[in-house]
Formats: C-alpha cells, sequence, structure tokens
C-alpha cells in the first residue's frame, strides 16, 4: 500500500524544498518506487531543485482540470529511475488546487508508487492544507529559531485536528522532527537552540539533523538534490535520515563542533 | 568579577531565553488549540458587559475550558481592580 508523506513546516524558506528532493531522491535511492509533488501552486520550485526545470510540459493543475493525464505530467528524473517529479503550476489562481482533485491525483498515483512526497508551501492556507490533508506521515521541517518551532508546533495541531486522518478518527498522522540548517559551533555557543532543546519544546520524534551546509546551495544552483553529493555532510545527514524513516536504526550524527584538520577536510561542507 | 573575566568570552545564552519564551508561547497556544471557536468573540462581549460598570484591563478575563469525562466545564475569572469596589 502507497504511503503518503508530507514534508511541511508552516514557516517558509526554513527547507522544505530541498529536504522533499532529498529525501524523495533517498527512497528512491533505496529501490522504492517514489513521486515528489510540488504543491508551491505559484511558486514552483522542485523542478529547479532536482534539475527538470526545461523537461516541464504539464504541471498538477493541468491534471487536475483535466487537461493532461497523469502519465504526461510525471518527469521521470534522469538520475534515479525510481524517482518521479509532478511539478506545481505557476498559476496565480490558488483556487486551482481542488480538494476533490487532489484526492483524485493522490489515488492515482497510490496505485503506481510506493511513496508520494508531498512538498509543502509555507503558511497554514488552502496549499499547506491540501498537502497535509491526505498524509500518511508528515515530516516537519524545523529550524532552531524561535518563529521556525512556534510555527512547527501550529503545523503539529492542524495535522492532530485537520487532516483526513483526524477527521475520520483513524490512526492520527505520523510525526516525525527534521531540524535542519543546525549549527554545532553556535550551540555550543548557547546562540542557537540545541536538539534536545526542540525536542522538548515539542515533543514528537526525531527523523534527523541536517547541519549547515554550502552543499545545499551549490547542489541546487546544479539542480541535484543535496543527498547525492559525494563526501558532503548534508548528504549523509538526509540518507541517514532516509534510512530511520524505513526503520533502520542509525545514529545522530554531525551534532557536535567539527575538529579542525583531517577529519574536517574528509568530510568537508 | 576578577579583571581576567573581563577578556573571558562568556556565552550569551541567547538559546536559554528563546527556549523558555517558546515553552511558554508553546504551551499556551496548545491550551487555546482545543477550545470552540466562539471563544475569543466571547471574551471580547464579556470584557464590554463587565466595562460598562468597572474598567478593565483586556488580561483581566481568563476564559478556559476544561473537559472531562462527563462533562465541559466553561471557566470564567474576571480580576477587577483593587481600588474599585
Ligand atoms: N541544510 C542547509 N544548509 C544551508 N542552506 C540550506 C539548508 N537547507 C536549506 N537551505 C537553503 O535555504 C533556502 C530555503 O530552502 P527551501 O528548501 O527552498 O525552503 P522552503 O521550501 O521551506 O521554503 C534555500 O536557499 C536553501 O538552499
Ligand atoms: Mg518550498
Amino acid at each position: 500500500m502507497a504511503e503518503i508523506i508530507v514534508v511541511t513546516s508552516g514557516k517558509g524558506g526554513v527547507g522544505k524544498t530541498t529536504s522533499s528532493a532529498s529525501f524523495a531522491a533517498g527512497l528512491a535511492m533505496r529501490g522504492h518506487k517514489t513521486a515528489v509533488i510540488d504543491f508551491d501552486v505559484g511558486l514552483r520550485n522542485l523542478d529547479l531543485v532536482l534539475g527538470c526545470e526545461r523537461r516541464v510540459v504539464y504541471d498538477l493543475v493541468n491534471v487536475i482540470q483535466d487537461e493532461a493525464k497523469l502519465h504526461q505530467a510525471l518527469i521521470r528524473d534522469k538520475r534515479l529511475e525510481n524517482l518521479y517529479i509532478l511539478p506545481a503550476s505557476q498559476t496565480r489562481d490558488k483556487d486551482a488546487l481542488t480538494p476533490e482533485g487532489v484526492e483524485r491525483v493522490l489515488n492515482e498515483l497510490k496505485e503506481e508508487f510506493d511513496y508520494i512526497v508531498c512538498d509543502s508551501p509555507a503558511g497554514i492556507e488552502r496549499g499547506a492544507f491540501l498537502a497535509l490533508y491526505h498524509a500518511d506521515q508528515a515530516v516537519v521541517v524545523v529550524n532552531p529559531e524561535v518563529s521556525s518551532v512556534r510555527d512547527s508546533d501550529r503545523i503539529l495541531g492542524i495535522l492532530a485536528s485537520k487532516s483526513k486522518r483526524a477527521e475520520e478518527n483513524a490512526e492520527p498522522v505520523k510525526e516525525h522532527l527534521l531540524l535542519t540548517r543546525y549549527c554545532p559551533e553556535k550551540v555550543e555557543k548557547g546562540d542557537m537552540l540545541s536538539v534536545d532543546d526542540v525536542l522538548e519544546i515539542l515533543g514528537i520524534p526525531l527523523l534527523g539533523v541536517i547541519p549547515e551546509s554550502e552543499a545545499v546551495l551549490q547542489s541546487s544552483n546544479a539542480g541535484v538534490p543535496v543527498i547525492l553529493q559525494e563526501n558532503s555532510q548534508a548528504a549523509e545527514a538526509y540518507k541517514d535520515a532516509v534510512a530511520r524513516y524505513l526503520g533502520e536504526e542509525r545514529e545522530m550524527r554531525f551534532l557536535q563542533p567539527e575538529k579542525k584538520g583531517l577529519f574536517k577536510r574528509l568530510l568537508g561542507g | 568579577m576578577g579583571l581576567l573575566d573581563l577578556f573571558r568570552k562568556k556565552p550569551s545564552g541567547s538559546a536559554q531565553t528563546a527556549k523558555e519564551r517558546l515553552r511558554i508561547i508553546v504551551a499556551q497556544e496548545r491550551a487555546q488549540r482545543n477550545t470552540p471557536d466562539y471563544l475569543p468573540v466571547l471574551k471580547r462581549e464579556i470584557l464590554e458587559v463587565i466595562r460598562r460598570y468597572v474598567q478593565v484591563d483586556s488580561d483581566a478575563i481568563q476564559i478556559n475550558v476544561e473537559k472531562d469525562e462527563q462533562q465541559e466545564v466553561l471557566e470564567l475569572s474576571i480580576s477587577l481592580p483593587t481600588d474599585e469596589r
């Protein structure tokens, strides 16, 4: 049975799209047929991060409005044979996403895919709501910073009360914390919330900690999900998170400031 | 404080402040989350009525909904200014 995963946060710019791309790529690398959907109508970006922007012909809204078939809109990744992307539309009409339309697309995807990753837009409006409504599991992306933590708690509230699972009194959406843009040096200085601080406040299980890393910028410049980068801490941290999601035990890494010297050069960035 | 301490870099500890503030606001918002939608309006209207008689601050009214298995209780507490009778 296919599983729907929403990557959400409330706040913008925390790393949802970066994480959706790498998480979906990570699942595909592990042999699971995965589709990743960009729900950010009007602000399409996942295509750029995954490097397929020039191959977009049809988008999610076209499929919903019956202007294209699902398989015409899905873009197969050039590097990972198990990875498919459904881009967002650039229309300015936010009402183009309808609950019935989204449900139909997800049901169709479920027949073919193992995992469906929904990259949520920021905010708590229609787009964000539709992205999380059908979710079985939620990856809540949080930065160690006050407004991000607070906003993510609001999203947790919405998952618990407004999702389909909540409405139907089914088993609740399974929540995972993905802490990104983490700077161990700042934590050590006492100027950044630590993993433990955030865990204590939000009280949901930790899926992974992604360090602040230049590799993220470099790979989005190149249109390659960062998880495919060699010798990158961010890539390793995303691989660990995917492995944990799939039920494997992995120790948390990159939580301490780096020792200078050889080690840094081996796993730099 | 010794002279040497002046030169020692002290952790500024702003994360500690962040954590304390978050703990409070998150707890408060979670408590509000499961209350009926009409509470804010109810609170405003009660405040208006009270103010016809006594001048109170807008934070003088606390409304809570307590739930247990048997019943739901709407708890209302208004603190009056001390010099007023
Ligand atoms: N771990 C990280 N290290 C450094 N930069 C990051 C990291 N994660 C995300 N970013 C950067 O943050 C910005 C916002 O990321 P994005 O994934 O688009 O966020 P969102 O989808 O939540 O708005 C981008 O410029 C991205 O490159
Ligand atoms: Mg985004």
